[in-house]
């Protein structure tokens, strides 16, 4: 399934909702969105990966540049995941200690 | 011992179709329905890691990739390229990230030089609960 990409503003946090496959091919749109955001002036950034069904390293890779960029424009940056086989792979790479995961948009958008 | 071999040019649109192709012979040989998740990432890191090496150096030649169905599941990808100096920025973040992670998820891999010319050889193996011809 392609990548799917789609925003919607929740409590004053502009929530990226992801679907789909994020890979080698498809990450690089999920950068580009993510950029655009935080060079937009968007203040606060929750990924929501509910929708995901396939995230490869290339994604890992793309959440923790967007984490790394909104600290640098002053920007709040967080992860929805709950799906139990995308948390072992931030786990395996030990990632779940560096991106501010979340178990719910609720718990991302009042933390 | 039945093999699938199949190359691809080094472009991040193929690695999909080699999971796809990678998960079904895994099916067919027997590995469990438990274990193609894990099966699929790591044939798409594999095959992710050849292309970004391929492609950093700017090589065309094909990425080999062969599924082999015997005692255990088998994976061999190899690339062609040469090891560069490490880059700087999200790309090496990524090459670090996809290292770990395929060491992480799979237990027996084995990743090394080739015995002639430039570029690297990484075996996967998972065990297969049965066989069905």
């Amino acid at each position: 399934m392609e990548l799917s990409l789609a925003t919607r503003v929740v409590s004053a946090h502009t929530v990226l909702e992801v679907g789909g496959e994020v890979d080698v091919y498809t990450a690089p749109k999920l950068r580009e969105r993510i950029t655009e955001l935080l060079d937009g002036g968007i203040g606060a950034v929750v990924v929501d990966l509910g929708k995901v069904e396939f995230m490869d390293s290339t994604g890992l890779g793309v959440l923790v540049g967007g984490y790394r960029k909104s600290r640098t424009v002053g920007a709040s940056f967080g992860v929805v995941c709950g799906k139990e086989s995308l948390l072992k792979i931030f786990r395996i790479t030990g990632l779940d200690q560096v991106l501010p995961l979340y178990q719910s948009i609720d718990a991302a958008t009042t933390a | 011992m039945a093999t699938v071999r199949l190359e691809f040019s080094p472009e991040p649109a193929h690695v999909r179709t080699v999971r796809l192709v990678g998960v079904a012979v895994a099916r067919r040989a027997g590995v469990a329905d438990d274990q193609l998740d894990e099966v699929r990432l790591a044939i798409g890191e594999a095959c992710a890691r050849a292309v970004a090496r391929h492609q950093r150096l700017g090589i065309r030649d094909s990425v080999e990739v062969a599924f082999s169905d015997g005692d255990r599941y088998l994976v061999k990808v190899v690339d062609r390229a040469a090891d560069a100096e490490q880059i700087d920025g999200d790309e090496q973040l990524t090459i670090d990230v996809s290292a770990t992670l395929l060491q992480g998820l799979v237990k027996d891999l084995h990743m090394a030089p080739l015995a002639s010319g430039p570029g690297t050889e990484v075996r996967m193996g998972w065990p297969v609960r049965r066989r069905s011809r």
